[in-house]
């Protein structure tokens, strides 16, 4: 008689191919990138840098209510993007925006979507960050945690019996594995063989929720062979690692047909939102250390600049272009109207049923004959 | 939990086969000319589900047992073999992750059926029902739709206890963004289930287990393939003068019969098959409220909060003075289902507690 323990001797070890000096770690195996790739990697990362802390500022302005900012993630954030195909389909969480810059969403449509202005893709349905672009195959984020783990393995069924060459990615937090709906995305995506890459950003903290009081278990991957899927853990803010994981993980996933799970260790640099104030229930020593000695972008520029690729003079160009390009969006996402009466009633359905007609009729005569009640401004 | 259904299914139910054979009685003693052909709920939800399978090959079924055990209700019989596992998927053990799965592959283009064994275990996946089918097409601003139907029975079977015999509409018939429907022939069941499938909104489908085996006169218009009803459009089962009453699924049966007892008593009551609980045919209510003045509301649900109250207040607020009697509600007990035979009997409404209510409204007893 031999009971499993509950932990194995050792951790699963992690995949890693850049040290922390950005400098490739000896006899590692990985996926090789082009200068034009790294460069245009490295550049989305420093975007997204910018982006996070713009857009935080503007809520803490009062200019939009509420944000959600991606950093200590930034390689997670672009490397799983550029790894990727444009016709695999993402079910994001809602700390991936990276993966949407980098399939074109302009940083106007970002700050469009953030205000709920008339330009909004979303028809300002949806609180700030809550992006969604069919176009860029980037399903809309929704609030609920892990509710897109079972989507993602209907997606990835859908793909499979349309013999697509594609897969469904999805992302959640180490948090987000508590939900039952990662027991049952991962289980039916096993069960249905569907190609499904499973991205958790193990970034230590849940809210205030550290992981030692998420979980017993070696982290996230070891959860992958209990459902019979293969899985890797992998240095989440090692850009190159986590570029050649994801390539192959969806390789596997389109011509095996079978799910992969994907475990990246990193760090959440930031509070959990504009909600939050983790210094709460962390030490500033903690952020301070994550956020200079292991920054993601920092050391991913390391390795770029040492093949010289990238210049100083690269860097204050691209950091300078993309505030000065943020500002201006901001600027005038705020000023655009709101999206018109009408988008109230519009999208419930497919067709508008008759009671929402007459409801939106009775609105609008409502607003014509008492217009001391909808004030000068109030977007009709 | 599931169990227990299980067993009912194999076992055929006995206390629910002997009502089937008196209802049949009674069912064809009011059929139409010889010859019309009969066709069982079951059967018509089958054909429609087999039918819209044949047109679409986008359309798929998922749920527990709906394949190779030819489905907890014999719904799904004979599916399997004709399209394939694929097609007709059987799901482990999991409301919340099926209804999901089935959500991302409408995400993703796909029209899937999907099943409940019964109504009552959807509450473990009820919020990918309304915050993932529901709500996606106006959060995302009409670029996710989710053409997707939730089916199974629904409210009281007989002899299953409280978890498994609650009435769902009230619930997803309050949600904007989900259509509702509750059949009650097999007509009904056809044309409504077809309507759903084909519908590009995400659409709740109730059906009634003791209804299943309950056979309807159908006529070969709505034997057609291309039969479609329309969503949102309540029937006038019966027409009548002096009072109405209004109601869905199971509860239309005891109204007809309501109907004929107070018939013998020279009130003629006209009869409103509701068919669509979201939208609610508001119009068709108020029309027929307004040619008899009375109304009397009919359900199997919990009474705080329930269907009869939304069309208490449609009535209340749109032809109040038609009115010459209050309106009446006639709903299920304020208790969770009890399972003794007696008291099951005398937590729902009967035959006896319409006509009441219709007297009532009519100022003949008290």
């Amino acid at each position: 008689m031999k009971f499993i323990p509950e932990s194995s001797p050792q951790r699963v070890p992690c995949y890693r191919v850049l040290d922390e000096n950005g400098r490739i770690i000896l006899n590692s195996d990985f996926i090789p990138v082009s200068e034009k790739l790294a460069v245009r990697m490295y550049e989305q990362m420093a975007t997204l840098q910018v982006m996070d802390h713009i857009f935080y500022e503007a809520q803490r302005q009062g200019r939009i209510s509420f944000f959600i900012t991606s950093l200590g993630e930034e390689a997670i954030n672009i490397a799983s993007a550029a790894a990727l195909a444009p016709d695999d389909v993402v079910l994001p969480q809602y700390r991936e925006p990276g993966v949407l810059l980098w399939r074109g969403f302009t940083l106007q449509e970002f700050a469009n979507q953030c205000f709920g202005n008339r330009a909004d893709h979303g028809k300002g349905r949806q609180m700030p960050i809550h992006y969604g672009s069919k176009q860029h195959n980037y399903f809309t984020v929704s609030s609920p945690i892990a509710t897109q783990l079972p989507q993602a393995a209907g997606v990835g069924y859908s793909l499979k019996m349309e013999k697509k060459n594609a897969c469904a990615v999805t992302f959640i937090g180490d948090g987000g594995t508590s939900e039952g709906d990662f027991h049952a995305g991962l289980n039916f995506a096993a069960v249905m063989e569907a190609p499904v890459v499973f991205i958790c950003r193990n970034n230590g903290w849940a809210i205030s929720t550290h992981i030692s009081e998420q979980f017993r278990s070696d982290g996230i991957v070891v959860k992958g062979q209990a459902y019979g899927i293969r899985s890797i853990r992998v240095d989440g803010n090692d850009a190159l690692a986590v570029y050649s994981a994801v390539r192959s993980a969806r390789e596997m996933a389109v011509a095996e047909q079978r799910p992969v799970l994907i475990e990246a260790m990193t760090y959440r640099v930031g509070h959990h939102s504009t909600s939050d104030d983790s210094t709460k229930y962390r030490t500033a020593d903690e952020i301070q250390y994550w956020k200079m000695s292991r920054n993601p972008v920092n050391r991913f520029k390391k390795w770029v600049e040492d093949n010289g690729w990238w210049s100083e003079d690269d860097e204050s160009k691209i950091r300078s272009n993309a505030r000065k390009q943020l500002l201006q969006a901001i600027q005038a996402a705020e000023k655009w109207d709101k999206p018109p009466l009408a988008e109230l009633f519009n999208d419930v359905y497919d067709v508008k049923t008759k009671n929402l007609e007459e409801q939106e009729l009775g609105l609008k005569d409502l607003v014509e004959k008492q217009p001391q009640d909808y004030p000068p401004g109030f977007h009709i | 939990m599931w169990g227990i259904v299980r067993q009912r299914a194999v076992d055929g139910g006995f206390s629910a086969s002997s009502l089937r054979r008196t209802r049949s009685a009674l069912v064809s003693a009011r059929s139409y000319a010889a010859g019309s052909k009969e066709m069982t709920v079951r059967d018509a939800l089958n054909s429609a589900i087999d039918e819209e399978m044949s047109a679409d090959p986008k359309v798929f079924v998922m749920g527990e047992e709906v394949g190779q055990y030819q489905g907890a209700y014999k719904i799904t019989k004979g599916l399997l073999e004709k399209y394939g596992p694929e097609r007709v998927y059987d799901t482990p053990i999991t409301e919340a992750g099926f209804t999901g799965i089935g959500v991302g592959a409408a995400y993703a283009g796909l029209k899937p059926v999907v099943e409940f064994m019964t109504f009552n275990f959807s509450m473990q996946a009820i919020d990918h029902i309304i915050n993932s089918a529901a709500k996606s097409n106006y959060m995302s601003a009409g670029q996710i739709n989710v053409p997707i139907v939730f089916r199974g029975p629904n409210g009281a079977a007989a002899g299953v206890g409280a978890q498994h015999s609650q009435c769902y509409a009230a619930w997803y018939a309050s949600v904007p963004g989900l259509k509702v429907l509750a059949p009650y022939s097999a007509e009904d069941a056809r044309g409504l289930l077809k309507a759903a499938i084909r519908d590009p909104d995400p659409v709740v489908f109730l059906e009634n287990e003791l209804l299943y085996g309950e056979s309807f006169p159908i006529s070969e218009e709505a034997l057609d393939s291309s039969f479609c009803l329309p969503i949102g459009k309540a029937k006038i089962e019966r027409e009548g003068k002096d009072v109405t009453i209004i109601t869905f699924s199971k509860m239309v049966g005891f109204a007809l019969k309501a109907a004929e007892k107070l018939a013998e008593e020279g009130i003629s009551a006209e009869v409103i098959n509701l068919r669509s609980i979201r939208p609610l045919d508001r119009a068709t209510i108020n029309a027929s409220v307004r040619k008899t003045s009375r109304l009397v509301t009919v359900e199997e649900g919990f009474p705080q909060h329930g269907v009869c109250a939304e069309i208490c207040a449609s009535v209340v607020e749109e032809s109040f003075s038609y009115l010459d009697a209050p309106v009446e509600r006639i709903a299920g007990a304020d208790v969770p289902m009890p399972y003794a035979a007696n008291l099951e009997r005398l937590a729902l409404p009967q035959v006896e507690d319409i006509v009441r209510a219709a007297k009532r409204a009519c100022f003949r007893s008290k």
